[in-house]
């Protein structure tokens, strides 16, 4: 029996057929080289992996620093331990090889009942898109722990990640994720999450540089009651591929997702994507969904992809709804601000401001707030 | 002393079978210090005068001027209108998710004004306001408009009024959709503008119980876009008892005649 049987045997689970909900493993042959006509690869320009889906085997390693406070621990495990913890194997090939090239995981551990309020900060980078970097971390926050986790990926790489993120029952974690890397980095990461019963998990994620960046967020619940709240911010400038994927899935009931993400765009030929999929299982009744991405397009040449999947198998539901916008400034925005004197160019930067405040202000860790509001005006500088 | 001269308006806008002229030709001179009330039935095209007047971008004006202090404020974009010294408080306020109202109220008046209120007294000014249309100082930190109630927009759009305080207020059913609470705010928020005695009023409105808390100098009936009549307060309440009916046919029949001597 493999780890995966026993998970899904614990959550009791049946098997679905469904194109949003691909079979979990975690060998590499389960998961075929793409041709790039498949669903979950259709949008994604395979030959700007570098050679990432052929999974050749490197030891390059990202530079890590890290500021721990007090309780919290960063260790190394192995690929077997790591496996045997209770979240969902990787998706996809390139989790897959994340998690069987990286030779163990970096496991940062916030132990059960230990409450920090100073967020625990770990800087990833990078100096060459040279070679390839394999990564596997994984963050548990034990029983009713309460957590916040800043994990910023900066400067050039080729790296892709596997990230299980194991939430007890009762805890509650912020997860910011702030990809700014270099203009030549190509980054893929896929993050699965297993949501304790009544646990609370909100994650942040902001994409703001790299050549390609693709992201999957896969959250599912071990018990009643968990919430899970997915923010993401993104700015796409000419020629860069942003995708992010995001797939809650609601294997308990009374569990709750919210799924918010915002992104502008700018430049020939810089590209967004956001998928959106909902899976609500038979066991899942009472749960509430809520998906919604928002894009705004400055200036031509621009190309914004937003696809919500939404699939039900309970009648027995809270609520359940999802919105995609694509577009232009609002008018009646610019209206109303210019009608109070304001001059054009300042109520654009204000609406394009307020757009991802939305988001920003939530985060509730004030220099990374400012950080970010300062990287939307220099993005916003060039319009 | 401020003129808001309109002279012969003519507005159209886009439909699907074609330009479609609403406003046929409206003649209207409003003086500082004075209110005028414009009352009408729906559809008459009491919004598209107000729109047009602030500089909305789908009213495309055909002829005519708005002049103010003899300039011709249709030449002007729309944040121009507002620092030459207009006003439009609107019947649905825009939501601007993510902009503070602090944020907002500071940007305009320093918009507005040329230069940054100054930080000690503004904090202090914006709470005033909005204590005053009975807002709690927390709206301050909320998105503009965003979550608010129908009350709390038209509340929060007189509470600008009093700090922006323009030349011009053109006041767009600010009284719809208001319980009689919210009405006495609103209206006391108006008069305590033009108490000052120099700001002049356009207060464009379908019913005539605002008119009980804000005194009109001037009424005026508009019907098939354009002024029917001119009087006095006792043309509000000729309205209140006996309607517009006798102005919507009055109209109709000129247009019939109109049309039958092309």
């Amino acid at each position: 029996m493999t780890v995966v049987d026993n998970i899904n045997e614990v959550l009791e689970l049946d098997h679905v057929e469904s194109h949003l909900h691909p079979e979990p493993s975690y060998d590499v042959a389960t998961h075929p080289v793409p041709t790039g006509l498949e669903e979950i690869w259709r949008f994604t320009p395979l030959k700007r992996l570098r050679g990432l889906l052929d999974g050749e085997p490197s030891d390059a390693h990202l530079t890590w620093e890290q500021q721990l406070p007090e309780g919290v621990t960063l260790s190394e495990i192995s690929t077997e331990e790591a496996q045997g913890l209770a979240v969902s194997a990787p998706l996809d090939r390139l989790g897959a090889l994340a998690a069987a090239n990286a030779g163990g995981a970096v496991l940062l551990d916030v132990p059960a009942d230990l409450v920090v309020d100073e967020p625990i900060r770990i800087t990833l980078s990078g100096d060459s898109v040279d070679s390839t970097v394999w990564g596997h971390v994984v963050i548990r926050v034990g029983l009713h722990a309460k957590a916040t986790v800043l994990i910023d990926h900066v400067g050039s790489a080729v790296y892709d990640a596997f990230t299980q993120v194991v939430v007890g029952d009762g805890a509650q974690l912020d997860l910011v994720t702030i990809n700014d890397w270099a203009d030549d980095a190509v980054h893929a990461e896929q993050i699965n999450v297993r949501v304790g019963r009544d646990a609370t998990v909100r994650a942040f994620e902001f994409t703001l540089g790299g050549d390609l960046v693709r992201t999957s967020t896969n959250v599912d619940y071990a018990g009643a009651g968990g919430s899970a709240d997915l923010f993401g911010v993104y700015f796409a400038d000419a020629g860069q591929h942003i995708e992010h994927r995001l797939f809650a899935d609601h294997t308990a009931p009374r569990t709750r997702s919210n799924v918010l993400y915002k992104g502008a765009l700018q430049g020939k030929d810089a590209h967004t994507v956001w998928v959106g999929n909902v899976l609500i299982r038979k066991v899942a009744e009472g749960i509430d969904t809520f998906e919604q991405n928002d894009n705004l397009v400055l200036t031509d040449g621009a190309r914004a992809d937003s696809v919500p999947n939404l699939e039900i198998e309970t009648g027995d539901i809270a609520g359940a709804g999802h919105a995609s916008t694509t577009g232009r400034f609002d008018d009646q925005h610019l209206f109303y601000l210019q009608s109070r004197g304001i001059e054009e160019d300042e109520a654009r930067r204000l609406v394009v401001h307020g757009f991802f405040n939305d988001i920003i202000r939530r985060i509730g860790i004030p220099d990374v707030q400012e950080r970010l509001v300062k990287a939307v005006e220099h993005e916003l500088a060039d319009v | 002393m401020s003129t808001l001269e309109i002279k012969n308006l003519h507005v159209s806008v886009e439909t699907e079978d074609g330009p479609k002229e609403i406003l046929r030709g409206v003649d209207l001179t409003i003086k500082s210090g004075e209110v005028h009330a414009i009352m009408g039935p729906n559809g008459s095209g009491k919004s598209t005068l107000a729109y047009s007047i602030a500089g909305h971008p789908k009213y495309d004006v055909t002829d005519g001027e708005v002049l103010l202090d003899g300039q011709n404020v249709l030449e002007l974009s729309v944040d121009e209108r507002a620092r030459a010294g207009l006003f439009l408080a609107m019947q649905y306020p825009v939501e601007v998710p993510g902009v503070s109202v602090a944020n907002f109220l500071r940007t305009a008046k320093t918009a507005i004004d040329g230069e940054a209120p100054k930080l000690r007294t503004w904090v202090k000014d914006v709470n005033a306001a909005l204590e005053r249309v009975t807002l709690d100082p927390t709206f301050a930190q909320r998105s503009v408009n965003e979550g608010f109630s129908g009350g709390e927009k038209k509340r929060h759009e007189i509470a600008q009024l009093e700090l922006l305080n323009p030349k011009f207020a053109v006041l767009d059913e600010t009284d719809s959709g208001l319980d009689i609470d919210a009405l006495k705010v609103v209206s006391d928020g108006v008069n305590r503008y033009s108490e000052q005695g120099d700001r002049g009023v356009l207060l464009i409105t379908h019913y005539t119980r605002i008119l009980k808390y804000i005194a009109p100098d001037f009424v005026h009936v508009f019907v098939a876009g354009r002024l029917a009549e001119t009087g006095g307060r006792e043309l509000a309440d000729e309205l209140e008892a006996s309607g517009y009916d006798k102005y919507v046919k009055a109209s109709s029949a000129a247009d019939a005649a109109g049309a039958a001597a092309v």
